[in-house]
């Protein structure tokens, strides 16, 4: 697709809390195009003097929703934007964003399964807009989600996810790293080889695994899906980092 | 203290820059190389991007792919560590 990337000014339309430091902002985009689920928005701001500084939030909404995006925000310390996204914004502001952006990390219905995602933390947001766009378009594609997070109370969609897995046959399958709550019945380690081949094992060679997180996670369960079978380019990956500084 | 390796981003970060440069979607180009001969996926590539600009190194070895550098007397693109680039066609979508 040839097109330009123009920047366009987004308003704030809503805001929700996920957990206690993660938010997601709904923003509403006069030129509004379906985006590919896995891809994202650049985000502007720009001070009084002229300073700008510019990240990259993945679209966590599906393109059946038309006319707006979510992107779902976790402050990083020290960060130039991500405070500024936490902290100060309110309904009603307003920025500058581009998109939507990126050709590689994307998953559409028509792309087939099976489906293994595996993320951490708000690596988790990409991998939303491709379980949300598979049920929006009622796709029976079977699909896994296998979801590292510290704890209970840090899990970003968790009523969403829920209701994915009892509405839409998303499979979630959560580990808990740091702490888990009394009669936790999921995974409690971080992700690791026998992990991914035990959530992976009705799909085996065939999954088409897409893997969002720290670098340490993503390549670990890289490994682990290769190991489980499945050839390297049915496996894609995207290391977040500072992506929300 | 976070290291360097704790910092780093892959290509997928730098899709918006490297698109407003090439004009085109550029994370699923092919890139070699120069110094390992690796083929990559753009978006595969590692991204440093703590500096000023932004540095692509080779998932393999590591070496200097790209450089990039927006400052306000223009964007400065250093492309020596990559021997050939492929460009998707274009799609029809």
């Amino acid at each position: 697709m040839k097109r330009t990337l123009e920047w366009q000014i987004a308003t704030v339309k809503a805001i929700r809390q996920e957990t206690a430091n993660v938010k997601t902002l709904t923003l509403a985009l006069l030129k509004w195009v379906p985006h590919r689920p896995g891809q994202h928005y650049d985000i502007r701001l720009t001070a009084e003097d002229g300073y700008s500084a510019q990240r990259s939030y993945s679209i966590g909404s599906e393109p059946e929703r038309h006319g707006e995006i979510d992107i779902t925000v976790e402050p990083i310390r020290d960060g130039e934007v991500s405070p500024f996204l936490d902290d100060v914004v309110v309904v009603g502001d307003r920025f500058e964003v581009r998109g939507p952006i990126g050709g590689y990390f994307v998953w559409e219905a028509s792309d087939g399964g099976p489906l293994l995602l595996v993320a951490g933390g708000s690596g988790i947001v990409p991998l939303m807009a491709m379980a949300r766009h598979r049920a929006a378009v009622g796709a029976t594609v079977p699909a896994r989600l296998l979801y590292s997070s510290r704890s209970f109370d840090d899990i970003i969609y968790r009523a969403d996810l829920d209701a994915l897995a009892n509405r839409d046959g998303l499979q979630v399958f959560h580990t808990l790293t740091r702490s888990q709550p009394e009669g936790w019945q999921g995974f409690a380690r971080r992700i690791d080889d026998r992990m991914v081949a035990e959530v992976n094992k009705p799909f085996g060679p065939k999954a088409q695994v897409f893997i969002c997180g720290p670098t340490a996670l993503v390549e670990t369960a890289a490994d682990a899906a290769e190991a489980a079978g499945v050839a390297a380019e049915r496996i894609k990956t995207e290391r977040f980092g500072p992506t929300g500084a | 203290m976070e290291s360097e390796r704790d910092l780093m981003l892959d290509g997928n970060a730098a899709a918006g820059v490297l698109q407003e440069i090439f004009g085109e979607e550029m994370t699923t180009a092919l890139t070699t190389c120069d110094e390992c001969a690796t083929v990559s996926q753009m978006a595969m590539l590692r991204v440093f991007s703590g500096g000023p600009g932004l540095v692509l190194r080779c998932p393999a070895c590591e070496a200097v792919m790209v450089r990039i550098a927006q400052t306000p007397r223009g964007t400065f693109v250093d492309v020596r560590g990559v021997r050939q680039m492929r460009l998707p066609l274009p799609s029809i979508r």
